[in-house]
């Protein structure tokens, strides 16, 4: 383990200009990612700016144009917690409260979550080839143990999956990411913040080193009739996904007016095939047109030694989770996903 | 750079002035400079549970928190739950119901338990035991933790 300065930014600003000094430096804000990876000796910050100080970005506010927004600071227990969302966003609280521990949520921030990193077993294993901690050594995970690796989206260079859940939800809701940096502020849809690992797996996102994520969007649609949070993992509770699946549907006369599905555990992104959705549109929300859309999502993937099963199991988990979005009342608080 | 911070830290109703390096984590300020061996250092990964304390009323896992980082914070440990010699009825509970073994995860469980019922989120025993996830017992006691969490919420403490 090294040894690192620590400094508490009391702006946005000044934040930035601490990073531009110093190009070593991380961002901390929870820090129960990055302090991990820091004992693992994965990343090895010469400084850390502490942004607990920037009592703005804490906040979850409604907008006057009818959007939400939610602070990077603000935590993942105080986000699904929050009765905006969930009243207004409840696949969100849903997600959320499927993923980590309830003390790591108490800890964790909306900001930190979506730069997470991957949870595979070679990427944390220091004594391991990989391309994402050290490029162009290899990917032992290809030929190796990956059960918990992706289907769809990888590349012969990386087969590592983003393991977040709220981003999955996030995705279905169709957020946007807000940054800020020296040049001004960006936003950034949730389809273009994470990427596909292609020929540089390194890199995890589209976020650039000088920019601070403020804030994450949510359109004023929240989907809160029909909608559903599916995850299906080892054990029932604080392990990552093998497959989860979030469905947001509007329904009108009856027929699919809109629907959205992003699937996690599979990729290097949470995965949406908007051509696939649009297929569905008009037409009755019946366990057949379910199946119909599973398959085109799915007919691109390719599996591994370990983990071809989670090609059948997500076809099956996006039937059973479009099947429960009909049904509100299967995702009422402490409710097990059964059909 | 790299030189130690004066914080401030209120630990369990005890106020301490402390001058820390940067890289020292909550567990190990509790354990190694203050002698408050009660937290326990299981993986020192946040995947264990038995360093949680509660921080401001939340609880939390001290293994991935730095000192540094909540500079004036109320931390509450295991060596507060009880009021002198007179245990906290929670503590009754996991020693009336066996809910443990070697006792290694008993401190976050107990903290963790609290911080759970002052959330007010979990109530019905499927809902416990969700809330409960991220403490692991190695021991194999987890059913009669669960039974004393829930006999003591049943006992209308809250």
């Amino acid at each position: 383990m090294n040894s690192f300065g620590y400094k508490k930014a009391a702006s946005i600003e000044d934040t930035l200009e601490i990073k531009y000094q110093n190009k070593t430096s991380s961002f901390i804000a929870g820090g129960t990612n990055l302090l991990d990876l820091w004992k693992y000796n994965l990343q090895n910050p010469s400084e850390l700016i502490d942004l607990n100080g920037l009592e703005d970005l804490k906040r979850i506010s409604r907008q006057q144009n009818g959007t939400i927004r939610l602070g990077a600071l603000a935590t993942n227990a105080y986000t699904a917690y929050h009765p905006e969302i969930e009243n207004y966003y409840p696949i969100l609280s849903r997600a959320i409260l499927s993923g980590a521990s309830a003390q790591i949520r108490n800890s964790a921030t909306n900001g930190g979550n979506l730069l997470q990193k991957t949870r595979c077993y070679y990427f944390y294993d220091m004594a391991s080839p990989c391309n994402k901690r050290n490029p162009g050594s290899g990917c032992p995970a290809i030929e190796g143990k990956n059960r918990m690796h992706a289907i769809l989206g990888h590349s012969k260079q990386c087969i590592a999956v983003f393991p977040s859940d709220m981003c999955i939800a996030l995705a279905a809701l169709e957020a946007k990411v807000e940054v800020f940096s020296t040049t001004g502020t960006r936003i950034i849809n949730f389809d273009d913040f994470h990427r596909l690992p292609g020929d540089q797996p390194e890199l995890d996102n589209t976020l650039k080193s000088d920019e601070l994520i403020t804030a994450i969007i949510l359109p004023q649609r929240g989907f809160s009739t029909n909608y559903s949070y599916l995850k299906l993992r080892d054990r029932n509770s604080y392990a990552f996904a093998l497959v989860s699946v979030a469905t947001c549907l509007e329904l009108e006369n009856k027929k699919i007016k809109e629907i959205n599905i992003a699937l996690g555990g599979v990729s290097h992104k949470p995965w949406r095939n908007k051509q696939a959705e649009a297929s569905l549109i008009g037409e009755l929300p019946t366990k057949e047109n379910f199946e119909k859309i599973a398959s085109l999502l799915l007919k691109e993937a390719k599996g591994f030694e370990y983990n071809k099963f989670k090609i059948e199991l997500a076809k099956r988990a996006i039937v059973r989770n479009c099947l429960m979005a009909l049904d509100p009342s299967s995702q009422r608080p402490g409710a097990q996903p059964s059909l | 750079m790299n030189h130690k911070s004066k914080i401030t830290l209120n630990i369990n109703q005890k106020k301490y002035i402390l001058e820390l390096l940067p890289w020292v984590t909550l567990l190990d300020t509790l354990r190694d400079h203050l002698d408050l061996t009660g937290t326990k250092k299981g993986c020192d990964h946040g995947q264990c549970g038995a360093c949680t304390v509660l921080c401001d009323g939340k609880r939390i896992l001290s293994c991935l928190t730095l000192s540094v980082m909540k500079d004036n914070s109320m931390i509450t440990t295991i060596e507060g739950v009880a009021q002198g010699e007179k245990l906290h009825p929670l503590q009754k509970e996991f020693i009336e119901m066996d809910a443990f073994q070697c006792g290694y995860c008993t401190p976050g469980q107990i903290c963790s338990a609290l911080g759970m019922i002052d959330e007010n989120r979990a109530y019905t025993l499927e809902e416990v035991k969700e809330s409960m996830s991220g403490n692991l017992c190695r021991c194999g006691a987890n059913s009669n933790i669960i039974d004393a969490i829930m006999n003591y919420k049943n006992q209308d403490h809250e």
